[in-house]
């Protein structure tokens, strides 16, 4: 039963069992563990990123190539949505039509950017998507008598999910049966072929593979993925914006994530991005008490300010990168803990 | 010693061509330029527009050469290539802001000896960010495109983050030098002195890079560099040291083109790096990853439009460089100039 | 018996999980030309890469003029005098023939008289002086390749198939100019397919197989022997005569 769930790809890591656990059950019982608005926005937080970014790892751990698009589709879901709820009203049906655009949308997208850019380099890719990302970002702010330009669309839900505890339980249960199909995707025949292109493209192509196929369909469900976490993250925040969804910054936070908790590994990927949602909104308390200890010293306290606590994750990013590949988990796994 | 192989003698005397220019993508420049008049409609708009479009081009060929290059010799595309530029910038702003009282008196030559040291300032900070890049980040990397894309983006989340340690994190405004304030008159048309500035600028730095490329024996290591680095180390040189060379000169170049965006914008902020970069990318692809030449021309292609566009429909301004690759990548879909490898 | 130019003794290159090379002896006298024969995937060119510095050797030594190379970079190599010409030419398409054969020559710009030599070998260097590399002929090429490998006299040249892909005609010009080169005592190795073409020109050879060399000796003995050609060679060569 628990192999079929998780597609006899156990965490290996007697370490990362519990920290999943730890994670799925702080996770389902948020509302009750940490009352308040704060640790739930953070929970639900959490739960959206975790699909996020483990849509990234089956791009960037599974396939091995760079895309700088992901939140142009984390966008197209949040926007997707968001513009229905305005234009058609608060109601199932109207959610239900934006959430449908928005997924046509991003596949729509995902298939050009693949077919037109996946047959070459890896550098054009990230290139090109990051282009295309740009754009989006423009004209999501150009648009504004659709978006609402810089300002967003703040947006009302249908009655049951104006309960918060009801939009958490939404966001929670849809991110977590997401998360168990891409498990099940990355251990299918489909997902170990993208392993051995990833290895080695020129072995997959002669033994018969189509890479650029593989690489388009994997490009696809990673933008389903991301717009699917856009469409959530808008129904919990009632709102969509650049801010929120289409912003650069984002996507390096992503990159953060899926690096820092371990490429190729799903698990990783919900490692990372609790880790670093945590990070976000509380090692910047830590941080301001280690800024006022480091008071009168040169130039620590400066480092040690709370806004400059992405300073610390990008030398994390950087050591993982150089020393730890496979990030947390695969230390974790490479240690037999 | 006597004479043996004689193949080739059946052509003898036709000449192969040599390098030859191609100059299709060259005339793009100027038919932008003429079909936008009628589009523009009064000549002495266009002629502003076409001068601050220029002037734009050259700014982004600044900050866009030393990628290109740097890649195409090294097979690296830094993404933390707008760091150099946010740090030229914030270096070209510490010495302008304590010379601000040479700034003040309208004479040529008191500005000039604020804006040289702090230009200086900016090509040295930024070259010195570079040599540190190259050494420290980038070197165990090379061959390992994922891992390059990785580590300059940390290296890029990194720097931005130090740039705010050392220089805070408010926006600083710029004071721009008195002398190059304000615009020449000609006919009815009004041209900013700034951008005439940037346009000589560029345009010696161009005549400079071509000229180092093609007639100075390290740009002859350079050029076959680009093409073949493996014969070039069979045949003695070691590239790695030139890639260092490359790497700094590039960084010192986007520190320069930072100095100059930042002038024209008159303030400086951590994240206009990143901002530019997007367009830098453009204009590398466009002109054909790793191809001088070709940025130059993409740098003037996007300058141009970009300000016609501003004029004409302003919605579309921001966009059009992309709409401009698009159609650049299906007429040529290596760019403008391919290089050798791809 | 003089010291060789250049000596393998055990020489073992892995690339990737492969494992090319599998223990390779042999000597280049000097002043000689040695060629090293083999069937297609025998390690011929690894081993010259390997020479070469361009792929590491994993274990074994490689001694140049009594030097041990086999840790040396691919710069350090060349500059103790040894060119290469690499299977693909190598040649810098987007330079013209004078560039590529200036960027060869170390000292700066060519000797004269020696270039009046190369144009002797090459005429067709001379007229092509200005022209791109890349619009040259597939034998003129090569031609510019070896060109720029003598372009400044060096201890030992490597050289990779120079008679691929080139028609018979070419090839005779070929043979013309390694004759006028042996005439100078260099020292050269030569990777070769086409026996007849070693056979007009070898000193020494060395044959591989799998990774090891399978014999070596004289050139005309190994040419005067068609039963040890057929057993050591097989028929991937008689194609080629």
């Amino acid at each position: 039963m628990l192999a079929r769930m998780l597609s006899g790809d156990f965490p290996r890591s007697r370490v990362l069992t519990a920290v999943l656990l730890a994670i799925l059950i702080g996770l389902a019982f948020a509302p009750f563990i940490f009352p308040g608005t704060r640790s739930l926005n953070v929970a639900a937080k959490v739960a959206v990123f975790v699909l996020l970014v483990a849509s990234y790892d089956l791009l960037l751990g599974y396939t091995g190539i760079v895309s700088f698009a992901h939140t142009m589709f984390f966008g197209i879901g949040g926007y997707g949505v968001g513009i229905a709820m305005v234009k058609m009203g608060a109601g199932w049906g109207a959610l239900a039509i934006g959430a449908a655009a928005a997924l046509t949308l991003s596949l729509a997208i995902a298939l050009a950017i693949g077919l037109l850019s996946l047959r070459v380099r890896a550098i054009f890719f990230a290139m090109i998507t990051l282009a295309v990302a740009s754009f989006f970002q423009i004209l999501a702010s150009q648009l504004s008598p659709l978006t609402g330009g810089e300002d967003g669309i703040t947006f009302r839900l249908p009655e049951p999910l104006q309960s918060r505890l009801a939009a958490y339980y939404l966001v929670f249960a849809v991110a977590l049966a997401l998360f168990l199909l891409l498990l099940r995707v990355v251990n299918s025949p489909f997902g170990r072929v993208l392993l051995s292109i990833r290895e080695n493209e020129f072995r997959s192509e002669a033994l018969g593979y189509r890479v650029v196929t593989y690489r388009t369909v994997a490009n696809c469900l990673a933008a389903l993925g991301a717009t699917v976490a856009g469409i959530l993250y808008a129904i919990w925040l009632r709102y969509t914006g650049p801010d929120t969804t289409l912003s650069f910054d984002i996507m390096i936070d992503i990159l953060l994530m899926v690096v820092i908790g371990g490429m190729g590994t799903l698990y990783g990927s919900a490692v990372g991005a609790t880790l670093f949602v945590v990070a976000q909104n509380y090692l910047q308390d830590l941080m301001k008490l280690a800024s006022g200890a480091a008071k009168g010293l040169p130039l620590l306290p400066d480092l040690l300010h709370p806004d400059r606590w992405l300073l610390w994750l990008g030398l994390l990013f950087i050591v993982c990168v150089y020393y730890f590949p496979s990030g947390i988990v695969g230390r974790l796994r490479a240690r037999g803990l | 010693m006597s004479a043996a192989a004689s193949a080739g003698a059946k052509d003898p005397g036709a000449a192969l061509p040599g390098a030859r220019l191609d100059w299709i993508p060259l005339a793009l420049v100027p038919v932008l330029a003429l079909a936008a008049l009628p589009l523009v409609g009064s000549p002495p708009t266009w002629v502003t527009l076409t001068v601050a479009g220029l002037a734009m081009g050259m700014m982004i060929f600044m900050m866009a050469s030393g990628l290109t290059l740097v890649f195409g010799l090294m097979d690296v595309l830094n993404f933390a290539h707008g760091i150099f530029i946010s740090v030229g910038a914030y270096g070209a702003a510490s010495v302008l802001t304590r010379m601000a009282g040479r700034l003040e008196q309208p004479s040529l030559a008191s500005d000039l000896s604020a804006m040289v040291p702090a230009v200086l300032a900016a090509i040295a900070l930024a070259g010195l960010l570079g040599w540190f890049f190259e050494r420290v980040l980038i070197r165990p990397v090379y061959g390992d495109h994922l891992k390059q894309i990785l580590i300059t983006m940390g290296g890029l989340i990194v720097f931005e983050q130090l740039i705010h340690v050392v220089w805070g994190p408010d926006i600083i405004p710029l004071p721009r030098p008195g002398a190059i304030t304000g615009a020449f008159i000609v006919g009815e048309a009004a041209i900013e002195r700034y951008r005439v500035l940037a346009v000589i600028v560029g345009l010696a730095l161009f005549a400079a890079m071509w000229l180092l490329l093609n007639r100075t024996r390290i740009g002859l290591l350079v050029r076959a560099g680009v093409e073949n680095p493996e014969m070039v180390e069979s045949l003695g040189y070691r590239i790695k040291r030139l890639f260092v060379g490359v790497f700094v000169a590039g960084s010192g170049l986007a520190g320069l083109g930072g100095a100059m965006w930042a002038m024209y914008q008159e303030q400086v902020t951590a994240q206009m790096g990143m901002q530019v970069l997007v367009v830098i990318f453009i204009v590398v692809i466009i002109g054909g990853l790793g191809s001088v030449g070709g940025c130059f021309v993409g740098a003037m292609l996007v300058g141009l439009l970009a300000n016609y566009t501003g004029y004409l429909a302003p919605k579309l301004s921001l966009g059009s460089n992309i709409l401009l690759m698009v159609l650049v990548l299906l007429w040529r879909p290596r760019g403008l100039y391919p290089i050798g490898k791809a | 018996m003089p010291e060789p130019m250049l000596s393998l003794a055990g020489v073992n290159t892995h690339i990737a999980q492969y494992h090319i090379l599998q223990g390779v002896d042999f000597e280049v006298p000097r002043g000689a030309l040695t060629m090293l024969l083999g069937r297609n995937g025998a390690g011929k060119t690894t081993c010259l890469r390997t020479i070469m510095g361009l792929w590491r050797a994993s274990a074994g030594s490689i001694r140049m003029d009594g030097r041990e190379i086999s840790r040396a970079a691919t710069p350090d190599v060349a500059q103790l005098g040894v060119a290469y010409v690499p299977e693909n030419m190598g040649i810098f398409a987007g330079l013209t023939v004078s560039e590529n054969l200036r960027l060869a020559a170390r000292s700066g710009e060519p000797d004269a008289g020696r270039l009046e030599w190369i144009f002797g070998l090459f005429p067709a260097m001379k007229t092509f002086w200005n022209a791109l590399a890349g619009n040259l002929s597939g034998g003129q090429k090569q031609m510019l390749a070896i060109a720029r490998a003598i372009v400044e006299p060096r201890r030992l040249l490597l050289v990779d198939e120079p008679t691929k892909g080139l028609a018979p005609s070419i090839i005779a010009n070929m043979v013309e100019a390694f004759r006028e080169l042996k005439r100078t005592d260099t020292t050269v190795l030569v990777v070769e397919q086409n026996f007849n073409f070693a056979k007009a020109l070898g000193d020494t050879v060395a044959v591989m197989d799998s990774g090891r060399i399978v014999h070596t000796g004289r050139m005309d003995a190994l040419a005067a022997d068609s039963a040890l050609q057929t057993k050591l060679l097989g028929l991937s060569l008689e194609a080629h005569q």
